[in-house]
């Protein structure tokens, strides 16, 4: 039971960041039905401005753990919303009304980029980073020694992620952005009919789902501790899978299913084997798609001829 | 060309709208550098240190408002200023130091790239004429003086000659005529004027290629290298043909056809070791492993849209690679397999100088001098004769039943499905027919190395050949081929530039995708015509409709 819990609290924080990024690709694969290879990049670019930022912190001799963390932030979402607003004007906007594929392949271009750029300037070596926030609450104990802990990162990841998701789905609903995104998810052509400017409503989700997958990025560099170039790859793929899973399309389902991937991953991790856990992941997703192909909470959509 | 810019110099240019947009450039230029160029973590004895590169993001920003001004120029007709202007940048940057070699790159591109815009601006000889002259004076052999007559020298000259005299003879058009200046769309129906005669020229251009390939290996300039080059082409051709079918017939996105490719190497390479049994038994086999692991993969997926599958796809290619590197008791995990037998001469000889298999040793048999070379030939000609294959069976399965209806599903599911077509049926026959070609080319890969591990298996593998099939424009035979030149060709010549390598890789493919969406050789020519209708009747021989619709389809408004 204390195990299991232990693992629940382990397996929430890492569905906390899957969410973060697959809400990126759900976003984007709702306004303009592409899957954005480089959206993993773009979390791991947001990890690698983490680490540099903390480190001119450091140099700077700003030490005070919630300022840090809140300057680490506001730097990593900016510069690397700069990064996903930059890719989408150059590799997809003069894309938007060709076949299907050309954008995926720009994307998957823009990815092996992206990848080697900062493989390139930053090394290939992996970049370790000692803890920020360390401690944690002791929440109980079992009669033979094992605690659960819950540390306070991963309550700060927690909680940062509801905080985040709720002020988005404000967004979402509530504000003009929000109701010319959802305009133009529908039909782009009638939003710009009406008055919606429709690239810079795309742009803006980018720029969103970029600063989301940043969040991500900070997180999981305080959370490893350690980062390389290649981090992006695996977790947009997962992200991706949790979009799917989730429904693609569907913000609550985007959260939702990365939840579900970091829960199945700890689960697996703790009682059947670490190294098969990606397997795991992929298996579900499979048998998701042949059960309910429309996930989670997605809507299913209609063939029209 | 001067009637432009006549025309344009009455008018005053829009100096502060000019500059704003420039500046806006710069500023993101340098908000994209100050975080990843300007500060850089290096590995310090204590820990992550970190060391500050300030003037080469000022250097990056300055290019960039430097570049965006120009182009701000050509659209307002100064374009012959510009050209000339960039022309001469590109001239200097060649010449002048810069803080690193990046840069200098970037700078050059940079040049290269507003040249030619406003060549097109001018007119379409010259924009031609410039391109050629660019061509002439990069593979010119005057880069490599010295060192002996290589294949890559010969074919570099041929082309830059070839590429000069374009160049003379456009250059006098330019000069006699004032064309008008080239759309973005002019360009674009020219180069499908291009891909339609390639198309066409590729029924005769192909045996050619053919004879070409076959007598490579014994043309004087053909040496261990280029031979080895060749290998490798092929290799990336007949992968291309592979996918071709699934992506390009078929319209089905699969990213993870390398999966294939790795269950055909491990095949061979197992069965190999642990049974000790030969390349020409083991080839068949791993080919039908390859086939049934795309049944046994296919049968759950292939109900699924477009874009589920694609993941899908990504997601059990990304399975196989776990599984090979976490089952170490079978597969030797992360290191591989190494000592993977040789191919024998169909079962006859061996290509050691002494074999111990108890066959007798190729050079004796055929009362040769012993040379390494001879089983490179042999690769060469396998790989060359498998590639092949899958050639002619795409050709000729596009006039069978199953072909007609791989293409007809691309073009529209439901309807299919109204005429009784077996949907799953016929998908689930192009995928595994497509893994057991890849198996194929897999069992290849791991005889030719000798080693395989699961690093040859990345996702970077899928996209590479994706990429091939893409770029050349879904459904074209030829398109593979030329796409396989540039994506695999292209950065062997540049392998001096190592790390830069993967970097232009990735740009390279987001600017082609831009130039040309459809891919190059992309050009819509039904397989089939109704007798007196659309006239011609002709079967168009290397073609395929090129599919993107099809796949498009899935979500089109």
């Amino acid at each position: 039971m204390e195990y299991f819990l232990q693992q629940l609290i382990n397996g929430l924080t890492l569905g906390a960041i899957y969410g973060l990024i697959a809400i990126g690709y759900t976003m984007v694969y709702g306004i303009i039905g592409m899957i954005n290879f480089a959206h993993g990049e773009i979390y791991m670019i947001g990890a690698f401005i983490a680490v540099i930022t903390f480190l001119v912190l450091g140099t700077v001799g700003i030490t005070w753990v919630p300022l840090m963390l809140l300057v680490v932030l506001i730097m990593a979402m900016l510069f690397t919303a700069v990064y996903g607003w930059t890719i989408e004007r150059i590799a997809y906007r003069p894309l938007r009304n060709s076949p299907r594929l050309a954008p995926l392949i720009s994307a998957i271009g823009m990815s092996i980029f992206l990848q080697n750029y900062v493989q390139l300037l930053q090394g290939a070596r992996v970049k370790p980073l000692p803890p920020v926030v360390p401690g944690g609450f002791s929440l109980m104990e079992r009669a033979d020694g094992f605690v659960v802990q819950i540390s306070y990162l991963q309550l700060t990841i927690i909680l940062l992620t509801v905080a985040l998701m709720y002020g988005f789905t404000q967004i979402i609903q509530r504000t003009e952005l929000g109701r010319a995104q959802r305009a133009c998810e529908q039909d782009k052509t009638m939003a710009g009919l009406l008055g919606v400017n429709v690239d810079r409503t795309i742009s803006l989700t980018f720029v969103m789902g970029a600063a989301l997958a940043a969040v991500a990025g900070v997180m999981v560099t305080l959370y490893y501790g350690v980062i390389d170039f290649y981090i992006g790859f695996l977790a947009g793929v997962k992200a991706f899978t949790a979009a799917v899973l989730g429904g693609i399309g569907s913000l609550p389902g985007a959260m939702l299913g990365g939840l579900f991937i970091g829960l199945i991953e700890a689960f697996w991790s703790a009682y059947f084997t670490i190294e098969y856990k990606d397997v795991a992941t992929f298996s579900i997703l499979v048998l998701v798609l042949i059960f309910r192909p429309s996930g989670l909470l997605g809507r299913p959509e209609i063939e029209k001829v | 060309m001067t009637a432009i810019s006549e025309s344009a110099a009455g008018r005053a240019l829009p100096w502060p709208s000019m500059l704003r947009e420039s500046g806006l450039a710069a500023f993101v230029a340098l908000l994209l550098t100050v975080p990843l160029v300007g500060f850089r973590t290096v590995d310090r004895p204590t820990g992550l240190g970190i060391s500050t590169r300030f003037d080469e993001v000022l250097a990056a920003a300055a290019l960039v408002f430097i570049g965006r001004l120009g182009l701000c120029l050509v659209n307002e007709g100064r374009a012959l200023l510009v050209m000339v202007l960039s022309i001469l940048a590109l001239a200097v940057s060649a010449f002048v130091g810069f803080p690193t070699e990046a840069l200098k790159v970037i700078a050059m591109g940079g040049a290269f790239v507003i040249s030619l815009r406003a060549a097109m601006k001018i007119n379409g000889d010259a924009a031609i004429t410039l391109a050629a002259v660019y061509v002439a004076l990069f593979l010119g052999p005057w880069l490599q003086l010295g060192g002996g007559v290589t294949l890559w020298l010969v074919a570099k000259s041929v082309i830059a000659a070839a590429a000069l005299a374009v160049a003379v003879w456009r250059g006098l058009h330019a000069w006699r005529k004032h064309g008008a200046p080239v759309s973005l769309a002019d360009r674009d129906k020219a180069m499908d004027r291009i891909a339609v005669k390639v198309q066409q020229a590729s029924r005769f251009l192909g045996p050619v290629g053919i004879a070409f390939a076959l007598i490579f290996p014994f043309l004087p300039i053909a040496d261990r290298v280029s031979i080895d080059i060749g290998i490798l082409l092929l290799t990336y051709i007949m992968l291309g043909w592979g996918l071709n079918i699934v992506v390009g017939l078929a319209g089905l996105l699969d990213l993870g056809y390398v999966a294939f490719y790795a269950v055909g190497a491990y095949s061979y390479a197992l069965l190999a070791t642990y049974f000790g049994w030969g390349f020409w038994i083991c080839l068949p086999l791993a080919g039908v492993l390859a086939a049934l692991s795309g049944v046994l993969l296919g049968f759950p997926v292939l109900r699924l849209r477009g874009d589920y599958f694609a993941i899908v796809t990504l997601g059990f290619g990304e399975i196989i690679r776990v599984i090979l590197i976490n089952w170490y008791q079978f597969t030797g995990g992360p290191n591989g397999i190494s000592g993977i037998p040789r191919p024998s001469f169909f079962g006859l000889a061996e290509f050691n100088r002494n074999p111990t298999g108890g066959l007798p040793s190729f050079h004796e048999m055929f009362g040769l001098e012993f040379s390494s070379l001879h089983r490179i030939i042999f690769l060469y000609y396998l790989i060359l004769a498998l590639a092949l294959v899958v050639n002619l069976f795409t050709l000729r399965v596009r006039k069978l039943p199953m072909g007609r209806a791989w293409e007809a599903l691309r073009e529209d599911d439901i309807a299919c499905s109204s005429l009784g077509i077996n949907r799953t049926n016929m998908k689930l026959g192009a995928f595994a027919i497509a893994a057991m070609f890849g198996g194929f080319a897999g069992s290849f890969f791991a005889t030719r190395q000798g080693f395989i591990s699961p690093e040859s298996f990345t996702f970077i593998e899928s996209a590479i050949i994706l990429a091939i099939v893409v770029l050349g424009g879904m459904g074209s035979q030829v398109g593979v081929v030329v796409a396989t030149f540039i994506v695999i060709g292209l950065p062997e010549m540049f392998r001096e530039l190592e790390q830069y390598r993967m970097v232009a890789f990735g740009m390279g493919m987001v600017l082609i995708m831009l130039w040309r969406p459809r891919g190059l050789l992309a050009h819509r020519d039904p397989t089939i015509r109704l007798q007196g209708y659309g006239g011609g009747g002709t079967p168009a021989a290397g073609t395929a409709a090129a599919g993107g619709e099809a796949i498009a389809g899935g979500r089109a408004k």
